[in-house]
């Protein structure tokens, strides 16, 4: 079981919030070519490890979360609002 | 090397089981091969003998990290069936399905292969309207399909709650040449087999990096040392990005958890494999007594192979819903397997990048069917350094050109698949 500390909620059940996705990608400008749109749909990094990823607390405040989480222990070691920024530990 | 057979059997029991030996050698490696294969679960194994029985490559290696079969091929809820609405996964999945059912004169091994039959459950109008367009698309590709009534669910397996007060079953989509096999026993076969056509099985050998020049591939780097082939082949599922990444190229892959669960064992209770359509649930019972079910995604990414609890409840609650007498079971085991989940659903058994390099990958949660089909496509595809058009579309070029295979209309979420 995942617990996730939203930052306007508190520490709440994984069963309140949907994974949305890697939270690196950046969506090309408009005169981004098909490589780079397809890179940002498609191309993941997939870690085995760290991963900054979107979260959002759908039964709760409803905010989209960047959620900083190990890919094999599951540990949850940062979350943030939408506009904050993560550092990423190696490994 | 001795095979296996029913007189076989009779012939050890009378010297009392001296003669058997080990199903497949230990070989160290040897410094070079015609092909390594890196995974050793059922589509490497594959893989590998179909590149000794139909391709004549006999000087091949199969590389892995742990022991054969204990990733996923030993962690799936064993369901082999080829009811697809697309074409290109309908024939796919087909010639999967009739390799299936030859597996076992083709391996010498008992994989325990039961068409016992697949039944999807519909609960409402516009399920029914898939579902009879799923099985138009597989009949006009020649694949057995029929649409069951209430009557006809009630008398294949009358545990079924029709009458279900949130979700009435109207019907269901049958696969009567569907059914289950024996994981276990699909990557020993596969194993045995391609050891007796020459090909070292090379167990505790992690592979640590590529060995690339001039944007081909050279050999892989391994706990056991060094080891070249100028074609590697890739069947690790639920690691292909971590392979890749040492290859220098990303995929589009999100690695995903699913979770299987067994039931302490029954008398025979159910003779089919069910699956509900009111939420993800599937169940069928293993030769042991045990009921064997599953449910959806975790809906993270994980390379644990452990899941968490919300899924196993709404698993279980799903499965109560569809057969309430499942209510009075205790559960006996469950675990996890890592999945490639791709944007679409759909596999790749295709050429990379770097020349040479070779993969069958991004299996969702339909891996265990295509093992024979996989490694056959993957092992044609290596040989002849080009698809086969069985697996042709199965590229990762697929997204960039637009022509994606997405069977369930999802959209591009890993985790929706």
């Amino acid at each position: 079981m995942l617990r996730i500390p939203c930052p306007h909620c508190g520490a709440r059940d994984e069963a309140e919030f949907s994974y949305r996705g890697d939270a690196t990608v950046t969506r090309p400008g408009a005169d981004g070519d098909i490589a780079a749109f397809h890179d940002y749909l498609y191309t993941r990094t997939n870690p085995r490890g760290w991963q900054v990823e979107w979260w959002q607390h759908a039964a709760g405040c409803r905010a989209f979360l960047k959620v900083l989480r190990h890919t094999v222990t599951h540990e949850i070691r940062a979350v943030v609002t939408a506009t904050g920024t993560l550092e990423v530990p190696p490994a | 090397m001795a095979g296996y057979s029913g007189f076989r059997i009779l012939l050890e029991g009378l010297r009392g089981n001296s003669g058997w030996r080990e199903a497949w050698r230990k070989p160290d490696p040897k410094p070079s091969y015609d092909v390594i294969i890196v995974g050793g679960g059922g589509h490497g194994l594959a893989t590998a003998f179909y590149l000794a029985e139909v391709h004549g490559i006999r000087n091949v290696a199969v590389l892995e990290r742990g022991l054969i079969g204990q990733g996923n091929t030993g962690r799936n809820t064993t369901i082999v069936r080829s009811n697809y609405l697309l074409p290109e996964n309908n024939n796919f999945y087909e010639h999967s399905l009739k390799l299936w059912e030859r597996l076992e004169q083709s391996l010498g091994y008992n994989v325990m292969m039961s068409q016992r039959g697949v039944l999807n459950l519909f609960h409402n109008d516009a399920q029914r309207n898939a579902a009879m367009r799923r099985g138009n698309s597989m009949r006009l590709n020649g694949i057995d399909a029929e649409i069951l009534d209430r009557e006809g669910v009630k008398a294949m397996c009358p545990l079924v709650d029709l009458d279900n007060g949130r979700y009435p079953v109207m019907g269901g989509l049958l696969q009567r040449r569907g059914g289950t096999a024996r994981h276990d026993a699909v990557a020993w076969g596969f194993a045995h087999a391609a050891d007796a056509r020459g090909v070292d099985i090379i167990e505790h050998c992690e592979v640590t990096g590529m060995i690339l020049e001039g944007g081909a591939i050279q050999g892989v780097r391994t706990t056991r040392g060094e080891i070249r082939a100028p074609k590697v082949g890739l069947a690790v599922a639920g690691h292909t990005s971590t392979l890749t990444a040492m290859a220098g190229f990303r995929v589009p892959i999100e690695t995903h958890l699913l979770q299987a669960f067994v039931s302490e064992g029954l008398k025979p209770l159910i003779d089919c494999v069910v699956t509900f359509g009111a939420g993800h649930f599937y169940i069928s019972q293993s030769d042991k007594g045990g009921l064997v079910f599953g449910g959806g995604l975790d809906g993270y990414p994980s390379y644990g192979q452990r899941g968490t609890l919300p899924e196993a409840e709404h698993v279980y609650a799903a499965g109560v819903s569809m057969i309430p007498a499942l209510g009075r079971l205790r559960g006996l085991r469950s675990w996890a397997g890592v999945m490639d989940m791709t944007p679409d659903g759909s596999p790749y058994i295709c050429r990379t990048p770097v020349r040479g390099l070779y993969m069958t990958a991004g299996w969702c949660y339909g891996g265990f069917k295509a093992t024979p089909a996989s490694g056959w496509c993957h092992a044609w595809t290596i040989a002849k350094d080009e698809p086969h058009s069985l697996n042709a579309a199965f590229t990762l070029d697929r997204f960039r050109e637009g022509r994606m295979l997405d069977e369930r209309g999802n959209g591009p979420h890993f985790w929706a698949q």
